[in-house]
């Protein structure tokens, strides 16, 4: 299982790397949106696989040791919040941009500097 | 976009939708649910009415008002942080608690609920803000 | 320690008063003048508390230190906040006079309040996470600033500021990961204590360089640097003045702050990886700028080989180096506003940032000449400014320590800084008008420009001239800097909640 979450995330990682070296804007976005999926997945497993119970969810106090760490999940839960408004901000952007240029080529733009 | 069917469900839809969002603030005050989602299905609702009747005439709702939600969110999750200080031996964010009881039916209010109401403002805020500058036409 | 929250809560009201007083350019412009003139009265008070106790803690929420999220303000963090507060004043009063209706009524003096939050947030916190929020806040600031108006130009630059600038913020979180799936603790202090005490893994040594590649991102270093003279030139001035102030100077901050506490005991590894890096820095900045004519490139590009200097003190980790490179960090705070504003009221003036439309400036307004010409000397190095002094501690630290290669380095830069200052001077002020140069505009230049462009200028002499008074504070700064179990102390056995 770890294998496969560890994979997981290197192909998140690769994709993204992929797409952040496209010409196309639109592309370089869906790219950033990549490389933060991937480290929320690797942020959320530093907490450990484990198939343990979620902590104090019904008021007991039950051996620590059964217990899966919170921490992780309340720092997921921020870096997803910070996430989705630079993504908003990013689709802004990209939507301003088209409209001012006319394309979402990259590439386009260094040959008509000025 | 703009037809019949899409209009009257989305005029219908947007009060529930609201009580539904404040509903799902409030349930995250102890289960799953909170400020986040809820602000997102109420800026949802406004993007909704959008949809179907366009920016300009969702503009004129009196709920549309996004970055004076985000202004009086910010002002409430303030607020919360310094209620610490206010009340009891606290310090500066600390959580205040207190439970009301009336009729067998108690009600426990705190400064985190306060600081979750700023949330649930700044993010439906911050939603109806990016999502109406991005369905404006002309800009 | 209450007071330790005033840098953040002010800014924070500000933000909520100026959202409510949108409308009212007037309001915004008095409120935000008030809110920094409070800024600097708290950073000064903290600095005066620091006499003390030297380190004062705070525990927010009352939590204790390891669990909760602690604000810490020891004499490196303080002089960096009174530095921020001190040019926030001119570069608002500036703005007002500078910057058109249209993007003032757009948010300005928000997220000039919003940037300023994050800058302030970043210096005192003690957490890493929390530092990653107040880098977020202080990026999402900026993104909107320059993107703001969105002209065509901005939005160009703004991509790749915004591609870097995410990419650097993933490898933060990513690095912040790997720390906590090793050491169990996000508190700088317990982190440094975990690792003194049980020596470093593999990798959490990873998790290191990914903070280092991701503030040397954030800082601009080489081979990073590349988003910074293609995004600061875009947007108005005054706003590239305040990025050039603050943005990449926390990155450098981070950077001192997490070499002090996390990897100096790895000197061997990590001192010539810094030297490399600082050398190339300089080196790079300083001959891309040599290569420009716009004013803006040339100074963005000073703003690249100036961080070199910085990492460079870093790399020395002595007591003179340290200082020097804090002192350096001031300076360049100071000069680099003051010589962007100066460029600013060229432009005005003159109708054009290219060194080749320009000239005639001494003939026309030898004030303007005279406003620039301050930064310039100070950037450059020459005595009594203080750009010669930051550089003299630097290359004595590097003596001092037998660095030669860095120290000649840092030397031949400077002179290669001089000759890129003498150009802009001989092409702007000295040569006779160009004939093909854009009619000066006659519109009356606002007062409040000219007196928030003296400001700094004067802020910028008077750092140089009162350097031996000033000094204490700095080398205090860097032996605390040294000795990162003071810091750790500090945080660690502060355990009773903040209660004033």
């Amino acid at each position: 299982m770890n294998l496969i979450i560890a994979v997981l995330i290197g192909l998140l990682y690769a994709t993204g790397a992929y797409l952040l070296l496209r010409r196309s804007i639109v592309k370089l976005v869906l790219g950033i949106l990549f490389l933060s999926y991937a480290t929320n997945l690797l942020l959320f497993f530093t907490g450990g696989l484990s198939l343990m119970s979620p902590a104090f969810d019904d008021g007991s106090y039950p051996d620590l040791s059964q217990l899966s760490d919170p921490l992780p999940q309340a720092l997921i839960l921020t870096a997803i919040v910070i996430g989705f408004g630079l993504a908003a901000f990013s689709m802004v952007l990209i939507y301003r941009f088209f409209k001012e240029t006319g394309t979402v080529d990259l590439d386009e733009l260094s040959d008509n500097k000025k | 976009m703009e037809t019949e069917i899409l209009k009257i469900a989305a005029k219908h839809l947007k009060p529930f939708l609201l009580i539904l969002s404040l509903f799902v603030f409030y349930r995250g005050h102890n289960e799953p649910g909170g400020g986040f989602i809820g602000g997102l299905m109420a800026g949802m609702a406004l993007v909704l009415y959008a949809g179907a009747f366009g920016v300009e005439e969702a503009k004129k709702l009196r709920l549309a008002k996004p970055l004076f939600f985000i202004g009086l969110g910010f002002g409430l999750a303030l607020i919360s942080s310094l209620l610490g200080l206010l009340v009891g031996q606290g310090g500066f964010m600390t959580a205040v608690w207190n439970q009301w009881q009336f009729a067998g039916f108690s009600l426990k209010l705190g400064s985190p609920l306060l600081f979750d109401l700023g949330v649930y403002f700044v993010v439906a805020g911050m939603l109806v803000k990016v999502i109406f500058s991005v369905m404006e036409e002309d800009v | 320690m209450m007071i330790l929250f005033l840098p953040i809560l002010i800014p924070l009201l500000t933000i909520i008063l100026l959202l409510i007083v949108r409308k009212k350019l007037a309001y915004q412009h008095i409120l935000s003048v008030l809110s920094v003139v409070a800024q600097l009265i708290v950073a000064l008070s903290i600095f005066n508390k620091l006499g003390e106790s030297t380190i004062l803690v705070a525990q927010a929420g009352g939590w204790p230190a390891p669990f909760g999220i602690s604000f810490l303000a020891d004499y490196t963090a303080t002089i960096l906040l009174i530095a921020v507060a001190l040019l926030a004043l001119p570069i608002v009063i500036y703005s007002i006079g500078f910057i058109d209706k249209v993007r003032q009524q757009g948010g300005l003096f928000v997220l000039y309040q919003g940037l300023i939050l994050g800058v302030n947030g970043a210096f005192l916190t003690a957490d890493i996470f929390n530092l990653y929020v107040w880098f977020e806040v202080m990026l999402i600031s900026s993104f909107v600033l320059i993107t703001l108006g969105a002209a065509k130009q901005q939005l160009r630059g703004s991509v790749k500021y915004l591609v870097m600038n995410l990419l650097g913020s993933s490898l933060f979180v990513a690095a912040i990961g790997l720390t906590y799936s090793q050491l169990g603790t996000l508190n700088m202090a317990d982190i440094a204590d975990k690792i003194m005490k049980q020596g470093s893994t593999p990798l959490l040594n990873s998790a290191i360089m990914l903070f280092f590649i991701a503030f040397g991102i954030k800082a601009a270093v080489f081979p990073f640097f590349f988003w910074l003279p293609a995004s600061y030139p875009t947007p108005p001035i005054a706003i590239t003045a305040f990025f050039g102030a603050t943005l990449t100077k926390v990155g450098v901050y981070v950077m001192l702050r997490f070499y002090s506490l996390f990897a100096n005991m790895d000197e061997a590894f990590w001192q010539p990886i810094i030297f490399i890096v600082a050398g190339l820095t300089m080196l790079f900045g300083v001959l891309m700028a040599a290569s420009s004519y716009d004013i803006r490139k040339i100074l963005s590009f000073h703003i690249i080989s100036q961080i070199g200097y910085m990492l460079m003190g870093i790399g020395l980790f002595s007591l003179i180096g340290l200082a020097g490179a804090l002192f350096f960090i001031v300076h360049n705070m100071f000069s680099k506003t003051a010589a962007f504003m100066a460029a600013g009221l060229i432009k005005r003036f003159k109708g054009s940032y290219d060194l080749n439309m320009l000239g005639g400036l001494y003939k026309s307004k030898p004030i303007l000449a005279f406003l620039f010409l301050i930064p310039a000397l100070s950037l450059a190095g020459i005595p009594p400014t203080s750009g010669f002094f930051g550089k003299l501690f630097l290359v004595m630290g590097g003596f001092q320590s037998g660095e030669w290669l860095i120290t000649i380095v840092a030397i031949v830069v400077s002179i290669l800084t001089l000759f890129s200052m003498i150009k802009i001077w001989n092409e702007a002020v000295w040569k006779p008008a160009e004939e093909k140069a854009v009619e000066p505009s006659n519109q009356k230049l606002n007062p409040l420009i000219i007196a928030a462009s003296f400001a700094m200028t004067v802020f910028t002499l008077f750092l140089g001239l009162t350097v031996f008074w000033t000094f204490d504070s700095f080398t205090e700064a860097a032996a605390q800097l040294l000795n990162p179990q003071l810091y750790i102390d500090a945080v660690l056995n502060n355990n009773r909640p903040a209660l004033n």
